[in-house]
């Protein structure tokens, strides 16, 4: 007999696993699948005091810190990728508003060695980045200490365990056996540092399909705690074979977010006043998803697994 | 394309960002390894490969390993283009580990501040008298301390080159000789090149900046004066080379429209 099924919905997936004042990692591809249906589920079922960890989360950081779900960032860039700076990240920073947020400086290889200690379950990693710099000087989670086997100075980059990682994938199967393609950012040891995992994949699959390329399962079932399907779950952030980068999308937000009014008009007709990512989807409308759909396939040539 | 752009091509055949996308690419010797970055340095790279370094080989901070150009213009360096045909799509780690290693020869930053000793600040801004948040280090500290060489590009005014950056997001050659060296950074590391709109500044032995080259047109009272500190001038001061024809060709081919080098 199979074991049962850990696919849900969005809601109850976030519902029954991130809990407010959680500390949840998202983005963990970097600018590709980031799992945008999954922040606006917990903006939507008013989370708070979260603390968000990742390399860069391009902007969906910033809305969940405008929506007042966050009370810490832990990452080494929070801003809009293709069009600068983050308004509500700003706003927070410099104005508390909508409320205080702490702000914990990394630089990307820093916080992947973050992660990648918590996922080889040692207390921290050594690094020669950072020395010199004022992220070390202010991130109590950089320390620097002399090496114990050469005459160097060396700064140990102390291990975050995040309470969930929230990854979104190309396809899995319902026990959340996963492959990930295109670049994979910290996506393995994010899976491996967290102490749940959530799954959003564009597509559910048989786990044949999974089975049959064991190299491109990035993330293994066992450590999943559930599966969400949400196609179209990383708009406006492209999914490799799937659909590309919204780039208007991105501009739109950076001109539309500029003032306070301006996000809170974004957010209610994007976020509030959409019950789930169908919704979404509908709303982007049926042009513009084509728009972004895929208009050249480019398959891999498959691997022989046989003997 | 705006009218400045227009005024620029115009004048010279050539707009100042792509003056300073030609610059970049000369920084890059043939068969090195680049760590790339987005925007002019992806550019530079791209034109480098096509012109006089054909074996370079270009590092992402998400993971790719690229050595062709992508057939379209990126926005970030996870574009679905900039995956498909790449050389390798692996792990932040696998790329900042070869970085760490002393393997990467160069690598591109562009910053809100730079100062006197090269130290760059992406992390604080103080315009107008006021601190604004800025989005942070990305990769750029990481960079910053590890790469053999670094070169940074951006726009030249009083308020960007100033003679002490508020917050060493990525640190240069801090207050000067020897500095790094006692924090524990690499040996072979730190600052080589500023490019910037009106010139390029490169370092002494004693880590301070001096003018090294203008861009045509301009002259060094403009540079002195757009230069928060009193930036030394090289004795053998140059006219910074115009991009040639078969730089622009590649430019222009792909970014046609100008998004980057506007």
């Amino acid at each position: 007999m199979s074991a049962e099924s850990k696919v849900v919905t969005m809601r109850e997936a976030i519902a029954r696993h991130v809990p407010s004042g959680a500390m949840v990692l998202l983005g963990a591809q970097l600018e590709q699948m980031i799992p945008f249906a999954a922040g606006h589920e917990l903006i939507r079922q008013g989370r708070r005091d979260l603390t968000l960890v990742g390399p860069i989360s391009d902007i969906l950081f910033d809305q969940l810190i405008g929506a007042g779900c966050v009370s810490r960032v832990m990452a080494a860039w929070v801003g809009n990728v293709s069009a600068g700076v983050g308004y509500c990240f700003r706003r927070a920073v410099e104005r508390n508003i909508p409320r205080r947020i702490e702000v914990v400086d990394y630089s990307n290889f820093t916080m992947a060695l973050a992660l990648h200690a918590a996922a080889l379950g040692v207390p921290f990693l050594p690094t020669y980045a950072t020395l010199g710099s004022d992220l070390l000087k202010k991130n109590g989670n950089l320390r620097e200490f002399s090496s114990p086997v050469s005459e160097e100075k060396l700064v140990a980059v102390r291990a975050l365990r995040p309470d969930v990682a929230i990854l979104h994938v190309q396809r899995a199967d319902a026990q959340g056996n996963a492959h990930v393609w295109g670049n994979l950012g910290v996506v393995l040891d994010a899976a491996r540092a967290a102490r749940k995992v959530i799954i959003v994949a564009e597509e559910i699959v048989e786990p044949s399909v999974i089975a049959s390329d064991p190299n491109r399962t990035q993330v293994a079932g066992f450590m999943v705690s559930t599966v969400v399907h949400e196609a179209g779950g990383a708009h406006p952030s492209p999914v490799q074979g799937y659909y590309g980068r919204d780039h208007v999308f991105f501009a739109q937000y950076h001109e539309e977010t500029r003032r306070l009014e301006g996000f809170e008009a974004w957010m209610s007709h994007w976020v509030l006043r959409v019950a789930d990512r169908r919704e979404y989807v509908e709303k982007l409308g049926a042009s513009r998803v084509e728009g972004l759909g895929v208009k050249e396939h480019a398959f891999s040539a498959p691997a022989d697994f046989g003997y | 394309m705006t009218t400045r752009v227009e005024a620029e091509l115009a004048e010279r055949g050539y707009t100042f960002s792509e003056l300073m996308v030609a610059a970049a690419s000369r920084e890059i010797r043939d068969a090195e390894l680049v760590f790339v970055g987005m925007r002019l340095p992806m550019l530079a790279f791209l034109v480098a490969r096509r012109t006089h370094a054909p074996r370079a080989v270009g590092l992402f901070e998400n993971g790719v390993i690229r050595e062709t150009p992508s057939l379209e213009l990126l926005y970030t360096m996870a574009d679905p283009p900039n995956l498909r045909g790449a050389t390798q799509c692996g792990q932040m780690l696998d790329v900042m580990g070869l970085l760490q290693q002393g393997r990467v020869d160069v690598g591109f930053l562009g910053a809100a501040e730079v100062d006197r000793f090269g130290n760059l600040n992406t992390t604080w801004g103080y315009r107008h008298k006021e601190m604004q948040r800025l989005p942070g280090s990305g990769g750029a500290c990481d960079i910053a301390c590890l790469a053999q060489r670094t070169v940074v590009l951006l726009a030249h005014d009083r308020g960007r080159l100033c003679e002490r950056v508020g917050y060493i997001t990525s640190p240069g050659f801090g207050s000067g000789n020897g500095w790094r060296l006692k924090q524990g950074l690499p040996l072979m590391s730190g600052p080589s090149a500023v490019i910037t709109t009106l010139g390029v500044l490169r370092f002494g032995h004693d880590g301070e900046a001096y003018l090294a080259s203008v861009h045509p047109g301009v002259s060094v009272e403009e540079v002195l004066a757009n230069t928060a500190w009193t930036l030394r001038v090289s004795d053998e001061l140059v006219e910074t080379l115009p991009p040639s024809d078969a730089e622009l060709d590649v430019m222009r081919e792909l970014d046609p429209n100008h998004f980057w080098t506007r």
